[in-house]
């Protein structure tokens, strides 16, 4: 029977994936491990493609060149998920107990998803990182402590967006009867900077205009005609994957100044404004890091890996925008296991141990030097009860005609004062809803 | 030879009317009851419970609810997600509302909100058949997912991304991150197995008989003097309730956090849909075995092609999506009526073996 061998199949499959889960304490271990959720499928596969790459092209590059971390190479579990939250559930499921060390760190790369983890992995003492998306208040590491989202959440980055337009504008005053329209993914990432923006718009007196774009985003003419009957001066855009590339499409055809349009750091990659071609010239797009593939680390990986037929993608692709997103997410992951082997002495290290790694995350000039990666980031650093890391922000624009990006603000401090009291606002409504008890941090 | 019903006598009424009046049938229910409650619970760990046992029994669940009204009243709906909207943001509301109410009770009123409301979009079906019911239900999709976004009172004004809270039941969590994945299990099963029982009763009986007649032909069953009306919006409203309690089951046990957006969107649906056609409409054992189809084989695919082959995880998705699709048509082609047919054919065969003719 055609079934019964199905089923005996699944039966024997299913076996197979959950007996690798018994930790041993043996002297050293083979390898780390990190689960990598990635979506190479899907709506959301052009921008998931690339973040991917960057991920494992540098703990391989890690692996070649100095054989992994402390000696021990890193084994990169990637699962697909497609962008569905049901599936990444599925993933971490899968992946959390692999190998001697079990996951590391955990990185979703879905607001959806971090939500869906976030009480897991804390159960489970797994760090989650949450490189610049997620939920905003996990900031707060006493009430989070296993969550991590530096170097910047999206209320500092809607900060940075509203200081940048004040700059631009001559000043903070001359906001006051301007109108900013805030085009974003009807869901709860879309909706995040929303809070923080009305705050601004009634402290500083700008008029805010409230545009969703519904999951994922094909079909916006309804979203643009309001944008050009309302003819906001400014617009900021929160969207991921194909409603990126489709609103700056929109924008050019109703001929708004893409000079006045400013993208989330995930509205703001080469896939997003190359299919409009040369209407996209002077797009913004809020960034952590900074654009090209201008850096020592990602000459390595050209040596080591690309050389020789190991890269994860296309070498041409290396130093996009994503794939730097994704390059930042491995430096900062290996960085926290560096930490952790060296705070506990030991490489027999687990998921609570890497967490202690994180919070030890400091990495200034110096250190991005010896990391090859001058002039990659502002400074940021990580502790107990601050795990967005205080970073900067910066505003970049695209030029098509070169084919890149291009920093062209300084590295903008976001308005901590104002962030912070929602994050504290938010994180102690969590606390109480969930019954926990802030931890303490010295 | 294994399947031999000779000399299995109904000496009364009683033994006339029970659910499963063949001895074989008897013993594989009881290996099957004794396996989910006295071996699986020992033995299951995370992984078994939220990527494996709890989707499959959830589907189960809503797939039976879905056949009620598409396999056994002939009434085709689209509205599915929207329905498991409804059921999760209800027990949402009502648990966060009275954080005393046992999660039991908290389902099955969901369940119910969500049969108020099946029975409000079912109005139409009055009216409105067949592939035009379609559309109608799909209307439903599309306002209530709509809904859930945008009125904020469905989320208490904070995400729209809502998170179930902790519960216990018999001093054992079973919702939030601490439930044990042993408590979660028998949560679901328990209200699987009850539920299951009243399906099984329910298309036996006098209602069931005239969802049957209307779904065969309404004009006759109208002439039999069977009230479309009454028959129709009854289907619509146990159908809801018990896609009400999957999708409050979703929500609370398996993911403990939903997006309306994306847990419930238009893809559910089909999921389900596709699902109770491939397992067997007006099949309650169908229901599962479709449910098993659509929400075993990716995982088993994926397993096999990743962890047992190594193959690139792309890659695997990929081939993943072309099998299902293939399999799909493969099974409808072999066997128009489903996997609960094969299972009947199965039986017959059974029946003979070893000695066919």
């Amino acid at each position: 029977m055609k079934l019964t061998r199905l089923a005996l199949a699944l039966g024997v499959a299913g076996l197979f994936a959950s007996t690798a889960d018994v930790p041993s304490a043996q002297a050293k271990y083979d390898a780390f491990t990190v689960p990598s959720l990635v979506y190479r499928t899907g709506a959301y596969a052009p921008n998931g493609i690339p973040v991917a790459n960057g991920f494992l092209d540098y703990f391989n590059m890690l692996n070649e060149r100095d054989g992994g971390i402390e000696g021990i190479k890193v084994n990169v579990l990637e699962c697909e998920t497609a962008y569905n939250t049901k599936q990444a559930v599925e993933c971490y499921e899968n992946t959390k107990n692999e190998g001697q060390s079990g996951a590391l760190a955990i990185n979703p790369r879905s607001t959806g998803a971090t939500y869906a983890l976030i009480p897991k992995t804390t159960e489970d003492k797994i760090p989650l990182l949450t490189l610049g998306y997620g939920r905003t208040s996990a900031a707060n590491g006493k009430v989070f402590p296993y969550i991590f989202n530096p170097p910047g959440t999206y209320w500092s980055q809607a900060t940075v967006f509203i200081k940048y337009i004040a700059q631009q504008e001559g000043g903070m005053e001359n906001l006051k009867g301007k109108k900013i329209a805030l085009v974003y993914h009807n869901s709860a990432y879309g909706k995040e900077p929303i809070k923080t923006l009305e705050t601004l718009a009634a402290k500083h007196g700008f008029e805010l205009m409230l545009l969703p774009v519904d999951h994922p985003g094909q079909e916006q003419k309804a979203t643009w005609l309001q944008v050009r009957r309302g003819k906001p001066d400014w617009l900021l855009m929160w969207g991921w994957g194909v409603m990126n590339q489709v609103a700056i499409k929109e924008a050019a055809a109703i001929r708004f100044p893409m000079d006045k349009f400013i993208g989330v750091w995930w509205s703001g990659s080469e896939n997003d404004v190359a299919p409009s071609g040369p209407a996209a010239k002077g797009y913004l797009a809020g960034t952590m890091h900074a654009p090209g593939s201008n850096f020592g680390a990602l000459e390595e990986i050209r040596k080591h890996l690309y050389a020789k037929g190991k890269g994860a993608g296309e070498e041409s692709r290396i130093g996009e925008v994503l794939y730097n997103r994704g390059l930042l997410e491995a430096v900062l992951t290996a960085e926290a296991i560096r930490n952790a082997i060296k705070i506990h002495g030991t490489t027999d290290i687990r998921g609570e141990h890497v967490r202690d790694g994180f919070e030890a995350i400091k990495l200034d000039d110096a250190a991005f030097k010896r990391l090859d990666l001058e002039g990659f980031m502002p400074p940021i650093e990580i502790t107990c009860e601050n795990h967005e890391g205080n970073g900067k922000i910066a505003v970049q624009q695209w030029d098509p005609d070169t084919g890149k990006w291009t920093v062209v603000s300084d590295w903008i401090e976001p308005m901590r004062d104002l962030v912070n009291e929602l994050v504290s606002e938010d994180s102690a409504a969590f606390a109480a809803e969930n019954n926990i008890t802030p931890r303490q941090c010295n | 030879m294994l399947y031999r019903e000779t000399g299995q006598f109904k000496r009364n009424y009683a033994a006339d009317q029970q659910l499963f009046p063949i001895f074989q049938d008897k013993i594989l229910l009881g290996v099957i009851l004794t396996v989910a409650l006295a071996v699986i619970p020992f033995v299951i760990n995370d992984y078994w419970s939220k990527a494996i046992l709890l989707p499959f029994m959830v589907y189960s669940f809503i797939a039976l609810g879905l056949n009620i009204l598409v396999g056994y009243c002939g009434q085709i709906s689209l509205g599915t997600g929207g329905f498991m909207a409804v059921g999760a943001y209800s027990s949402y509301k009502l648990c966060t509302a009275f954080p005393e109410m046992n999660l039991v009770f908290v389902i099955l009123l969901s369940g119910g909100c969500t049969a108020a409301v099946g029975v409000l979009f079912g109005l139409p079906s009055l009216r409105i058949k067949g592939f035009y019911l379609a559309v109608a239900t799909l209307a439903a999709q599309f306002f209530l997912i709509w809904m859930f976004n945008k009125v904020p009172w469905f989320y208490n004004y904070e995400m729209s991304q809502i998170t179930a809270p902790p519960r216990e039941m018999f001093g054992f969590l079973v919702s939030g991150p601490q439930a044990s994945p042993t408590a979660q299990y028998l949560f679901v099963l328990g209200f699987l197995i009850v539920f299951t029982w009243i399906a099984l009763n329910l298309v036996r009986g006098r209602i069931g008989r005239s969802w049957m007649s209307i779904r065969d032909m309404d004009i006759a069953a109208e002439l039999l003097g069977i009230k479309p009306l009454k028959t129709k919006l009854s289907a619509f409203a146990v159908s809801s309730f018990y896609i009400g309690i999957g999708g409050a089951l979703i929500f609370h046990i398996w993911l403990g956090t939903v997006e309306a957006t994306e847990a419930f969107d238009i893809l559910q649906s089909f999921f389900v849909l596709f699902a109770i056609i491939i397992g067997g409409l007006g099949s309650v054992l169908g229901a599962y075995l479709g449910a098993a189809f659509m929400a075993l084989m990716p995982v088993g695919l994926k397993v096999v092609l990743v962890d047992g082959a190594g193959m690139a995880v792309d890659t695997a998705k990929h081939i993943e999506i072309m099998l299902v699709g293939s399999l799909i048509i493969f099974f409808l082609i072999k066997e128009p009526h489903g996997l609960a047919r094969m299972w009947q054919i199965t039986k017959e065969k059974l029946r003979l073996w070893p000695f066919p003719y």
